[in-house]
């Protein structure tokens, strides 16, 4: 039976220069899937309330237990994971000349010609590349190589540079009318939204925060958090793909998989999980009750920290509520600020009104 | 004022100035090269010309230097729901192009405003066949400011031009990187030799132009030589520097040389007198090679009039034509003294020397 549930006062995030300058931070910080310290360091910097309900696992994911004050609160997980894809240094060629590979998904097409920041000291480096006056017609239509790319800090190389080092592009979080440009939005927007809710947390919910590691490389982080937290129900705050470009031809382009200015995308199915009925419905009746644009993430391939909660211990309801984002894993995506803020609202709107009936088996359909 | 090298080039590279857009670059160079010189003026091209009138008795012989001052960049083709279709001013390799920063040169109610954008490659399914996986060809390529698509409409029209916006950056071995380095270290160079020569007594009158257009046919350089009549001219523009990607003809370490060009645009005798002077102060010269005539200004100077003599200096640069191009400070600093020294040296009737034996 469904009982009345006591909503909290009304939630209206916003981006303002305290807001814009966390996020700034957040974007711009060095966090490849291995060596996530510095994203951790801001996460404690900004949580040091709740220093006695964190800690850092063995992992590395920053987990962070909310408990509120109501009656039969419902144990809700939400990840956000604090890592993104990059470049580790492998091999010195003398000179300032370092070979690299990828961590994640980088495709090498966007490597070529940018600016990066090399180790925890953000130590500036380039990705050159041969002259246009030295190639060949034919050499213009291969796709250079990472093998054959290398990260350049300038003559002799630094002290401070060494092999083994994580790399990413040197990209400064900007607003671009509606929009903001940066990189590592992915998944920084759901690092910079997970800090919002628990610091404006509901009380009728126990919030399990799980700041997590080494999701680019198979949300392994979400794992072991997830058995950690033994929750009721998992949620995971990602980014995923606006492709609402136009088709080269003029064509229809119906494979958008979100668009901007569409608001939260909600998971059906993505490659790893299938999103729990009733959470779903949860999520999109809160957004219609809220008056909240949201849009179905288009089913389809993929996956967030979900994939790896739904399976832990006995089974956990899961559900992937992401900001879309254009041209993700590159020097730099672009989301519409409307949609971040609206899938924060989204989610204080709908903890502040979860109660365990919606778990009812009977409402699986 | 007293010039400064390291902040003044950081400016010049912090600026757009695409071939036939020169004016934000200009308006950089101007007030310093002003400080620098007697007279400044702008020729019907676009090129800045600032002479240093010399010690010497009336008529005095003329050197012009000259350093090209446009960059490469993308122009707008189309607008599509937003997104914009490009095209290239100078040689751009599509290959640097996807997820570079760029600013686009739109406007409002008649002012040119600078938006901020990215060059974006549209998923493998809106692609064609040719465009899927491999290198995608420009005409596929967009580019996206982040603005909603009738505040594009609004601001930004077919032929608006869009420059790299790749911020300067310090390296480490006092290198900096940046975009149009090429030729924006050559300006630095000259404006170094300028800086000297305001402080030392010089019988020519030296004119230092940095030139328009080069990067699409060294249009600008063509009508300042006419328009400034040199007894002869210093030309002074990048080469390829080693590192990854180089390679071929005339390669230079970087922080080591001053490459002095060696073909048929350069005057043997210049050469011969440019690399004496290198030898007498101990500045390290390298002949760089350009049998067929230079990629440079120099290839129309020579021809301007009734043909002028050249000699032509390089500042080795790494990964020329990306925005990252990257500089050793110390070259730019050695070509500016191998500059300046060659001209306080220059005798009244130099000419006489500059002849086929």
């Amino acid at each position: 039976m469904a009982r009345k549930v006591e909503t909290s006062k009304k939630y209206s995030p916003k981006l303002g220069k305290k807001e814009l300058n966390l996020l700034t931070r957040l974007s711009n910080a060095l966090s490849v899937s291995g060596d996530e310290q510095e994203v951790r360091e801001i996460v404690y910097e900004e949580l040091k309330k709740f220093k006695d309900s964190m800690h850092t696992d063995a992992m590395g994911n920053v987990l962070v237990r909310r408990e509120g004050t109501g009656n039969d609160r419902v144990r809700v997980m939400i990840a956000a994971h604090m890592d993104e894809v990059g470049m580790m240094l492998t091999k010195e060629d003398g000179d300032g000349l370092f070979e690299f590979v990828v961590i994640g998904g980088v495709d090498p097409r966007q490597l070529v010609g940018k600016p990066v920041i090399v180790g925890r000291s953000h130590i500036p480096g380039v990705i050159g590349a041969k002259a246009i006056h030295l190639t060949t017609k034919e050499e213009r239509e291969q796709v250079l190589k990472v093998s054959s790319l290398r990260i350049d800090v300038g003559l002799g190389g630094s002290k401070l540079v060494e092999i083994g080092d994580r790399a990413t592009f040197a990209t400064s979080l900007a607003v671009l009318g509606p929009s903001l440009r940066g990189k590592a939005l992915d998944d920084r927007l759901g690092v910079f939204n997970l800090i919002q809710l628990l610091k404006n947390a509901p009380e009728n919910v126990d919030l399990l925060a799980a700041f997590t590691v080494q999701e680019e490389l198979g949300l392994r982080g979400a794992k072991v958090a997830a058995y950690h937290f033994n929750p009721e129900i998992g949620i995971a705050m990602d980014s995923t793909p606006a492709n609402d470009m136009p088709h080269f031809d003029g064509e229809v382009n119906p494979t958008h998989n979100t668009k901007l200015d569409g608001g939260p995308a909600i998971y059906l199915m993505d490659g790893a999980t299938i999103g729990d009925r009733r959470l779903v419905k949860w999520l999109t009746e809160t957004a219609d009750a809220e008056k909240i644009p949201w849009q179905y993430r288009q089913p389809g391939r993929g996956g967030t920290d979900a994939g790896a909660i739904h399976k832990s211990r006995a089974g956990i309801p899961s559900v992937s509520v992401s900001v879309p984002q254009r041209y993700l894993h590159s020097p730099a995506g672009l989301v519409r600020i409307d949609d971040e803020l609206n899938t924060l609202k989204l989610m204080h709107a709908a903890l502040s009104r979860l109660d365990r009936s919606i778990l009812n088996p009977q409402e699986n359909k | 004022m007293t010039f400064e090298l390291l902040p003044f080039l950081k400016s010049m590279l912090s600026v757009a100035g695409l071939s036939g857009y020169e004016t934000p670059i200009r308006d950089v160079i101007t007030p310093v090269w002003q400080e620098l010189s007697d007279r400044t003026w702008v020729s019907s091209h676009g090129s800045l010309h600032a002479v240093r009138y010399g010690n010497g008795a009336e008529p005095r012989p003329k050197v012009m230097i000259a350093a090209h001052m446009d960059a490469i960049g993308l122009m707008v083709t189309g607008i599509e729901d937003g997104f914009l279709r490009i095209t290239q001013v100078g040689g751009v390799d599509p290959r640097i192009l996807p997820g570079q920063m760029v600013l686009v040169h739109g406007s409002n109610s008649g002012e040119i405003i600078e938006l901020p954008g990215m060059v974006v490659m549209p998923p493998a399914h809106l692609l064609p066949k040719d465009g899927k996986g491999g290198t995608l060809p420009q005409k596929y390529l967009l580019v996206d400011t982040g603005l909603r698509a009738g505040e594009v409409d609004a601001l930004i029209r077919v032929g608006d031009v869009i420059s790299f916006a790749t911020e300067p950056r310090e390296l480490s071995g006092d290198t900096i990187s940046g975009h149009t380095l090429d030729n924006r270290a050559s300006v630095a160079a000259t404006t170094v030799a300028l800086d000297l020569l305001s402080r030392r007594k010089h019988l020519w009158d030296v004119i230092a132009v940095a030139t328009a257009q080069e990067e699409v046919g060294g249009i600008g350089a063509m009508g300042s030589s006419f328009d400034i009549m040199p007894d002869f001219a210093i030309v002074i523009d990048v080469t390829f520097a080693n590192g990854p990607g180089g390679g071929g003809v005339g390669v230079f370490d970087m922080g080591k040389t001053v490459p002095l060009t060696w073909g048929s645009c350069d005057h043997p005798a210049l050469y011969n007198a440019m690399k004496a002077t290198a030898d007498e102060y101990e500045i390290s010269v390298t002949r760089d090679f350009a049998p067929s005539g230079s990629g440079t200004d120099a290839y129309d100077v020579q021809v301007a009039q009734a043909g002028i003599p050249v000699v032509e200096l390089g500042i080795p640069l790494r990964y020329m034509h990306t925005p990252v191009e990257v500089v050793s400070i110390k070259d730019i600093k050695r070509a500016g003294r191998l500059m300046a020294e060659f001209i306080c040296d220059l005798p009244l009737d130099f000419m006489n020397s500059v002849r086929w034996e």
